[in-house]
């Protein structure tokens, strides 16, 4: 019994000894199915890959096509078709908080990105050349996102590594001051400048080609450092000029005047890298035929040589609503959902006559008589092509079919009545239709099936693209005191637009620059941030309403202010098939933008400084 | 089972009824009023444009206890507040005026023990005054206003005059942006800074009503805010 029990008892021992090995490596620890490790995604490139796109899912923009229509909306460059939305138009002024981005979740991208760089670089699973690519990547994402940090904050606290809380109580080694404007802007010009050369592929390591557009490329990276270079310039020399007050005495907002020069020489630089074809053959798209039928399809080919940048959407992955919520009403793919976003009047008039000048739509003689047109297209000819391939104008065609834009009928006595008004209106407060008479163009997608909701557009957002470059290099190069640069290079852009009479370097001015800025790159985003680098946003939008005399002088003038979209109303003449046009302010309006000092840079909020007390203030607050 | 609900609507009853007590606070009852004054004289500002911060110490945070107050029109400000110790600050760069500053630049500001009702003024120093401000109906629908305008700040901040306006309005909101008519005079047109002459034409006003209310206006070349004269009623 007594042996029976001993051995027993040492093979009762044995198991447990054993079992307890084999538990530990395969019972115990299990791999968890849930989650996968770091060392686990940073041995796949696959795996890696797709953290990556995490992080350009997450890159920050103004306007952009998956932010809404109402991105798009503001300034009085169009009017808000959308009864909950006409506060747009009703507010006499934004909060300084508006515009921010959230900052915790700011810094929350920040850190995932700084930790993506020290995995990727901490790993030995990839080829070189992917290791590159992938760290470049990296590091274009975060200077993208400190660029638009700075762009609405000025300075902010520069983070380039992981930090840790080490649970002692003290976090104070983790409360980071406010960098300098400045200093925010040259992070972004050295980060595009040490990792332009590293985009290259994988397994040949030259560098990608120029048909690369939704992931960064050398191109991408050039045409960021142009645009954050020129920006830091402008703010350097139009801040001392306009707007001193608008400044931090730690220097975090406002940037010296004297350092403009050296920004715009960058910014040229830059800019005439991808010109001269260093990160590949970039090029104006122009396919022949209608010019503005060739600027609106820039916008839709995703192939265009023109794009340097973008986001891209896919049908069956990931769409956006642009054009459901922005199609005439009439040709509507989706019932009632239509016609929110309606370019005003203050933009269309913008766009110029062939010869080269401005001038008003003519809708009266010199007696003050309505004019009468025959065809309803006929008081926008002669115009820069831009105007026709941005704005769906009254008479206009999507898709094969006319848009129906009539506001009624006007009698040789003077006066209107309601009698054939069309199905795209406009009616005052008659959502989803235009109240302007003009629909957005730019980015609307003829795609069967665009226009639903459930399907959705692909229609890319583009970033940067080949026209901007030339716009930014023009615009340093006047700065700089070139003007035939400056010259050579905005005519590139009208010529592409039907504007054949070249500018002499003599009719180079800023107001020019701003001007074709404007037009050219009108609903990309660039307008708002355009006003503010020039700090013309508080001469522009300085609150008082926008009369009709107003909005008819001036045109070109980049002091010229616009504070209320207005719209131009086509009427049927006397039960004819001819045309008059009203200039009609749309009755919703009754805000008028005012922009202040304290709007230039958006408040920090004060749950971030009651945090961090190193956080300064805005300034004029 | 009737006993049991009997019971847990007394439990029921009881909790409602304390919880309410408990949860409620007392709303904030001590005022806090002042006004923006030079050497007893006050600045007149535009509405909703100045703003003022106020801050309380003490809950392990410094922090900002609501959004930016403003200043209304006539230099004036108030808060309910609960009693306790504050700051009170104007943003650097605000109003047509120097607020003191410590010795790093940053605005400086007031410190205020809030226990029943307090007053606490700012005094800053504004680049100018307008002095003397008549304003006048001439006529069945003209306003002619003549002022004089002093410069306060002489040295370094010294700023030039971007121009003077006269402002009016059918409502006692008067400035740049509440109008119904305006007419200004250019800085560089001034030859004589104590005698400064503004006129208007009232147009007619709908409803027709037989008074306006005018003020002049003075702008300053890189400042944002105006600074204005006293409020005028004017029947015609």
């Amino acid at each position: 019994m007594k042996k029976i029990f001993s051995i027993t008892t040492v093979l009762l021992l044995c198991i447990g000894v054993w079992s307890c090995k084999k538990d530990d490596s395969e019972f115990l620890n299990v791999q968890p199915t849930a989650f996968l490790t770091t060392d686990q995604v940073f041995s796949d490139p696959s795996l890696a890959l797709s953290v990556l796109a995490d992080l350009y899912n997450r890159q920050a923009d103004f306007s952009s096509l998956d932010n809404g229509w109402a991105s798009f909306a503001d300034f009085s460059e169009s009017f808000p078709s959308e009864n909950g939305s006409t506060y747009i138009v009703q507010r006499t002024g934004w909060p300084f908080d508006t515009w921010g981005l959230n900052w915790y979740d700011s810094y929350t991208y920040i850190r995932e990105i700084n930790l993506f760089l020290a995995r990727d670089s901490a790993s030995t699973a990839f080829g070189e050349n992917l290791k590159k690519r992938f760290y470049a990547e990296g590091r274009f994402l975060r200077a993208a996102f400190y660029f638009e940090m700075v762009k609405r904050y000025g300075g902010v606290p520069l983070v380039t590594s992981t930090l840790d809380y080490d649970y002692k109580g003290d976090v104070s080694s983790l409360q980071l001051p406010r960098a300098k404007e400045s200093d925010i802007y040259d992070f972004v010009i050295s980060e595009c400048e040490a990792i332009k050369n590293d985009f290259v592929d994988e397994t040949s390591g030259i560098l990608l080609p120029t048909s690369v557009k939704s992931r960064a490329t050398k191109g991408a990276a050039l045409a960021m450092e142009a645009r954050a270079a020129l920006y830091a310039g402008s703010i350097a020399k139009y801040g001392a000029l306009r707007t001193p007050a608008v400044s931090l005495p730690g220097g975090e907002v406002g940037i010296d005047a004297s350092k403009a020069t050296g920004y715009y020489t960058i910014a040229l630089r830059a800019a005439e890298e991808i010109i001269s074809g260093q990160a590949g053959a970039y090029s104006l798209y122009n396919i022949g035929g209608n010019l503005s039928d060739n600027f609106a399809a820039l916008f839709l080919d995703k192939t265009s040589p023109e794009t340097i940048y973008m986001e891209d959407f896919k049908v069956g992955g990931r769409t956006h609503a642009f054009t459901t919520n922005d199609q005439p009403y009439s040709l509507s793919e989706e019932g009632g959902d239509a016609g929110r976003l309606d370019p005003s009047l203050n933009l269309a008039e913008q766009y110029e006559k062939l010869d080269n000048t401005y001038a008003p739509f003519a809708t009266t003689d010199a007696s003050g008589k309505r004019i009468v047109y025959d065809n309803q297209l006929d008081i926008f000819d002669g115009r820069d092509a831009r105007l026709a391939g941005t704005i769906l104008l009254p008479g206009g065609t999507f898709k094969g079919g006319t848009v129906d834009i009539s506001a009624g009928t006007y009698l040789p006595d003077g006066t209107t009545n309601s009698t054939g008004v069309g199905k795209d209106g406009p009616v005052n407060g008659l959502e989803f239709r235009t109240q302007t008479g003009f629909y957005i163009r730019k980015y609307l997608d003829p795609t069967v099936g665009a226009g639903k909701r459930g399907t959705g557009s692909a229609v890319a957002f583009i970033r940067y693209r080949y026209a901007e470059v030339l716009l930014n290099a023009a615009e340093a190069a006047f700065e700089l005191g070139q003007p035939d640069k400056a010259a050579m290079y905005m005519n590139q852009v009208r010529a592409r637009a039907g504007l054949t009479i070249p500018l002499t370097p003599a009719q180079i001015t800023f107001d020019r620059i701003v001007h074709e800025r404007r037009v050219e790159l009108a609903f990309e985003g660039h307008y708002f941030y355009d006003m503010k680098r020039w700090r013309l946003a508080h001469i522009v939008w300085n609150g008082t309403p926008t009369t009709l005399s107003d909005l008819k002088s001036n045109i070109g003038s980049a002091t010229q202010h616009s504070t209320q979209p207005w719209g131009l109303w086509p009427y049927r003449y006397n039960g004819t098939s001819q045309w008059v046009y009203i200039e009609t302010k749309p009755s919703l309006v009754t805000g008028s933008n005012r922009f202040q000092f304290g709007n230039y840079y958006t408040a920090i909020g004060s749950d971030v400084i009651g945090a961090n007390p190193k956080i300064v203030r805005q300034p004029n607050q | 089972m009737e006993v049991l609900f009997k019971y847990l609507f007394i439990v029921a009853l009881i909790t409602t009824i304390f919880s309410c007590k408990k949860d409620n606070y007392d709303p904030p009852s001590a005022t806090l009023s002042g006004h923006l004054l030079y050497q007893g004289d006050t600045i007149h500002v535009e509405r909703n444009a100045v703003h003022f911060q106020i801050y309380q110490y003490g809950f392990g945070r410094v922090g900002q206890i609501s959004p930016d107050e403003t200043f209304a029109q006539d230099g004036s400000y108030s808060a309910l507040l609960f009693p306790g110790d504050y700051k009170i600050t104007i943003p650097s760069g605000d109003g047509p005026f120097i607020w003191k500053q410590t010795a790093s630049g940053t605005p400086d500001s007031l410190s205020v023990t809030v226990s029943g009702n307090q007053t606490a003024d700012f005094e800053v120093t504004p680049y100018y005054m307008i002095r003397n401000a008549q304003i006048a109906a001439a006529g069945s629908n003209n306003i002619t206003a003549t002022c004089s305008l002093e410069k306060i700040i002489n040295d370094a901040n010294a700023k030039d005059v971007e121009y003077v306006a006269l402002y009016v309005n059918n409502t006692q909101f008067v400035s740049g942006i509440n109008n119904v008519v305006s007419a200004s005079i250019a800085g560089a047109d001034i030859s004589d800074d104590n005698n400064v002459q503004l006129s208007v034409t009232v147009p007619s006003l709908v409803p027709a009503q037989n008074y306006v209310f005018a003020r002049i206006g003075l702008k300053m070349v890189n400042v944002e805010d105006l600074i204005f004269s006293p409020l005028v009623k004017i029947t015609f």
